[in-house]
């Protein structure tokens, strides 16, 4: 049927794509949320990669950040509280013509959704995924997080919050097969739109870590973090190479080869300063996606032959005797 | 001198002293400690049996655990092998013959009664004078207890045998066994050998040889020892048929059916269904994911269905009980997905391995809110096979979840089924890349059936967001009150729409009458045969077996009204009518008598039980009698 494969891949007409394309709804974030950020990147990056919208998906859970899909011109799945990923994997098992992305909170990466965080990174399936980790759960109204910091007063913790938080970066760069790990805050837009332009080129498992704000509920949470001083550039000539004026403003740099995964550990337990760029990048990883692609064009004939080949091996040939029964 | 001098002894006969018995059907039963192999004897004396066309319906004895403490009465492992002159249907009741390989294991199914009081036991004798002072006084007792009562016991010197061919007889006296019962049932050497060929065919010769030597033994001996023979004549087979267990089937029917995602998580007594497709799958394109958890497995099968063919997720109950906010989802935002329910007892962990209908009402309304599904079960093990087919069409036409509720007593009975001629229809389509023409919505509803087209990525302009939450036709989140009203009235139509699609079910027997049994999924062998029986009794009795619970044929209550008692039959709890502390006000039902209550309002009454067992037909028919007398 019209000369498609099995795999989808067919060839689209030469068309452009321009900005407004991969818009859709107004966003009905709160004025000065780091959503907003996020989404302009993406789409930014939507365009100048010329993502066909109907072959692109955006895959989310449920909370502020995955809103996210209803604000894109692209395909897109709202889903369930945590189970962005695993939804996302069975979009991408058997469409690799399909750019995949997912958008989370640290409500449903790091908590209701652990278990698939974890094994995501383990399958390294060819996608990127995003963790919008404002460390608060802003929807049901400002409750602690796994990743809220200790202290921290919210309306399950009126006293403050008496554990230290889960580091998303340390416990992503702990799971065998991990791939691509980058770090950003969703005010450096420029350095988010080249690590996310990374995530989309890297094949495998993309996670990237956004410090994203809540100016709602916990407007200061991140105010330490605002001073350019606070932020540790990573740069290699095989990670980021930012621009002159970036590397003037945030004058910490390190020269961090993402090959480096002990470094990249170390990095990821800093307490002092934020590491922003690629922390961990593997591309001889086994990707699950494609260790399970279709080998071959399967026909019809194909099919009723490993059908007949079942059937024959408890096969009953007729017999004689009785009334018989069919 | 020892009572068990007193037993049967075994000695070498004469010429002419044996005649062959003409039986019209047998209950066979081989049990041993798990891993000794009696469920592959099984297996294969139900294989060479149907191949000489016997009816047959095999099912497995399992234990719960992987290594239970050997010679333990609640650790039998083993087979039930039900043949007969006839087609059967059922597992049957009490075992006319029971090959034990320790007496414990026989324990365990002579005090769970599952043996005819005069069954014959053949029983191995190494434990006689075994080593072991314990063991030796344990089983001198057990056979002093048996001596007791009717049973025909003889003392076999199975190892002993063995050891003249291979140097560890645990692993080999099953074949042995079976050549016994080859013997035994007059059955053609040639066609045995044939069976341990093709079960050890992916082991080589090297394999193959020696079991044939065992097999060959047994034979042998039981012709020279046994002082009995029985022959069951053939049924006749008119076409080629297949013999094979329900998971099997159910396997080889997602494979028909075209579907190209299978993802799981193991779960007893479902998983051995993946097990066989993941041996196959690949070779039509399809993919079996293990995933890291029940729900996760639903979630990946949501995905692969939205960005392609419908796919599907096979479970059991407390899976089912997992994967439920999945499958909000899938019928909220009209996804298609087949789901396999292998039933097992619940509720919680409950009995892992043995059989339930428990699920009925669950996979009816476990969702939270109105989420309409469809939900099917088979009946037998060719319906297990066309299911997956069937469920697959329907969910895509339909856009909605398809349950198919199977059991434990399905997943490992074997029973022969014409061979299905491969039809193309039954494979889904490839995926539409289409153009979305300017004015089609996500969800365009029709008017009068709720039905829409589903639009897939890929599809140049029909780029939406798909939601769980309330939401238009054009996929859009629902602000206004009147949308959600709308949509839910959409999604509940299908189902209406769906349900005209049904063809009423026959009764079986005569159209009115005293009683009508109501059955659904495995019971219906077992159901038919009981009422057969007993309308040869004179009793006016019918039944009626539904493959379709929700949702449910026209005309089933014109068919309820024709008779005087209506109840169901069912293998799940409900309160017993006999006990005076429930009354109408606290009684409460079993899971399809509930649901007819409700939906006829017809006084439906209900026998059920959570034995974990199969039923047997007789406890149908005492239960029939008692009603009418």
């Amino acid at each position: 049927m019209f000369g498609i494969n099995q795999n989808c891949e067919i060839a689209l007409p030469d068309t452009y794509y321009t900005l407004e394309e991969y818009q859709s709804n107004v966003p009905r974030w709160c004025p000065g949320c780091g959503d907003n950020s996020i989404l302009t990147s993406v789409q930014r990056l939507c365009r100048d990669e010329q993502l066909a919208p109907e072959k692109t998906v955006f895959v989310s859970g449920i909370g502020c950040s995955s809103r996210f899909p209803h604000y894109m011109g692209t395909d897109g799945f709202h889903g369930l509280h945590g189970r962005a990923l695993p939804i996302a994997e069975g979009i991408k098992i058997r469409r690799p013509d399909l750019d995949v992305f997912v958008n989370m909170g640290d409500g449903d990466c790091c908590s209701i959704g652990t278990a698939h965080w974890i094994h995501a990174v383990r399958y390294n399936m060819n996608m990127v995924a995003m963790l919008h980790n404002n460390e608060i759960y802003g929807l049901t109204k400002l409750q602690v997080s796994p990743t809220s910091p200790q202290g921290l007063v919210t309306n399950t913790t009126p006293t403050g919050s008496p554990l230290k938080p889960i580091k998303p970066l340390s416990v992503t760069l702990g799971i065998s097969n991990v791939s691509f790990v980058a770090q950003v805050g969703e005010w450096m837009p420029e350095m988010m739109y080249d690590i996310i332009k990374a995530a989309y080129h890297h094949r495998g498992f993309s996670f990237i870590h956004i410090v994203q704000r809540c100016p709602h509920f916990t407007p200061h949470m991140f105010d330490h973090l605002m001073q350019p001083e606070s932020i540790l550039m990573l740069q290699h000539e095989d990670g980021l190479n930012s621009s002159e004026t970036m590397l003037k403003t945030f004058k910490n740099h390190e020269n961090h080869d993402p090959s480096n995964l002990n470094r990249a550990r170390e990095l990821a337990e800093k307490e002092d300063l934020l590491p922003v760029g690629i922390l961990y990048r593997n591309e001889n990883v086994e990707v699950y996606d494609d260790a399970k692609r279709r080998k071959r064009f399967v026909t019809s004939e194909m099919r009723k032959n490993v059908l007949e080949n079942a059937f024959n091996k408890i096969l009953i040939e007729p017999v004689s005797g009785g009334n018989g029964h069919a | 001198m020892d009572k068990v001098e007193a037993l049967a002894k075994v000695s070498p006969l004469a010429a002419g002293e044996k005649k062959k018995v003409l039986l019209k059907e047998h209950i066979i039963e081989i049990v041993s400690d798990a891993g000794e192999g009696a469920q592959k004897a099984g297996q294969a004396f139900g294989a060479i049996s149907a191949k000489s066309g016997n009816g047959i319906w095999t099912v497995e004895i399992i234990p719960a655990e992987i290594q239970p403490p050997p010679r333990s009465k609640v650790g039998g492992s083993g087979n039930r092998i039900r043949i007969g002159s006839f087609y059967i249907t059922n597992a049957g009741d009490e075992a006319d013959l029971v090959v034990a390989f320790n007496e414990q294991s026989l324990l365990g199914r002579f005090e769970s009664d599952n043996m005819k009081p005069n069954a014959i036991v053949l029983l191995e004798d190494k434990w006689r004078d075994h080593a072991d002072p314990e063991i030796k006084k344990m089983y001198r007792e057990g056979l002093d207890e048996l001596s007791k009562t009717k049973l025909r016991i003889y003392e076999v010197p199975m190892e002993k045998e063995c050891l003249k061919i291979v140097q560890n007889p645990q692993r080999g006296k099953n074949m042995w066994a079976l050549g016994m019962l080859c013997s035994i049932y007059s059955r053609d050497l040639e066609a045995a050998r044939n069976e341990i060929r093709l079960t050890f065919a992916k082991k080589g010769e090297k394999v193959i040889a020696p079991n044939i030597q065992l097999l060959e033994s047994g034979y042998a001996w039981a012709e020279e020892n046994l002082d009995f023979k029985f022959e069951i004549p053939s049924a006749g087979i008119k076409d080629r048929q297949i013999v094979l267990n329900g998971n099997t089937a159910l396997a080889l029917g997602v494979v028909a059916s075209g579907m190209d995602v299978c993802a799981m998580y193991p779960i007893t007594p479902a998983t051995s269904a993946s097990h066989y497709l993941s041996e196959i799958f690949e070779h039509v394109g399809g993919v079996v994911h293990q995933a890291e958890d029940e729900i996760a497995a639903a979630a990946f099968a949501v995905g692969a269905s939205y960005a392609g063919k419908c796919a599907v997720t096979i479970t059991s109950g407390p899976g089912l009980s997992l994967k439920t906010e999945v499958l909000g989802l899938a019928s909220m935002a009209e996804i298609p997905l087949v789901v396999v329910n292998v039933q097992r007892g619940g509720p919680s962990t409950g009995l892992p391995t043995k059989v339930e209908q428990g699920d009925l009402l669950m996979s009816l309304f476990h969702t939270h809110g109105d989420a309409p599904k469809i939900v099917m079960a088979p009946a037998t093990i060719e319906d297990c096979f066309y299911a997956p087919i069937t469920a697959r069409k329907i969910a895509e036409t339909f856009r909605m979840p398809v349950y198919i509720l199977s059991d434990a007593n399905l997943a490992t009975g074997q029973q022969p089924f014409m061979k299905p001629e491969f039809k193309e229809e039954w494979v889904a389509p490839p995926f539409d890349q289409s153009p979305v023409p300017e004015d089609m919505a996500p969800y365009d509803w029709d008017e009068e059936t709720g039905l829409s087209s589903r639009i897939i990525p890929g599809q140049p302009g029909g780029m939406h967001t798909l939601t769980g939450l309330a939401h238009s036709r054009e996929s859009k989140v629902a602000y206004d009150p009147w949308i959600n009203q709308f949509a839910m009235e959409k999604r509940s139509k299908k189902l209406a729409a769906f349900q005209k699609t049904l063809q009423t079910p026959k009764v079986h027997g005569d159209k009115k009458g005293d009683l009508l049994i109501i059955g659904w999924g495995s019971t219906l062998g077992v159901i038919e045969e009981a009422v057969d029986a007993a309308c040869e009794k004179g009793y006016s009795v019918s039944s009626l077996h539904l493959k379709y619970l929700q949702p449910m044929a026209s005309g089933i209550k014109e068919i309820l009204q024709q008779f005087k008692q209506v109840m169901t039959v069912e293998i799940n709890y409900s309160d017993s009518y006999k006990d005076k502390f429930f009354d109408e006000n606290n009684r409460r039902y079993s899971n399809l008598a509930l649901l007819l209550r409700a939906r006829y309002l017809i006084d439906v009454d209900c026998w059920s039980n959570v034995f974990g067992q199969p039923i047997k037909p007789h406890s149908i028919i005492d239960m029939i009698e008692e009603r009418l007398k």
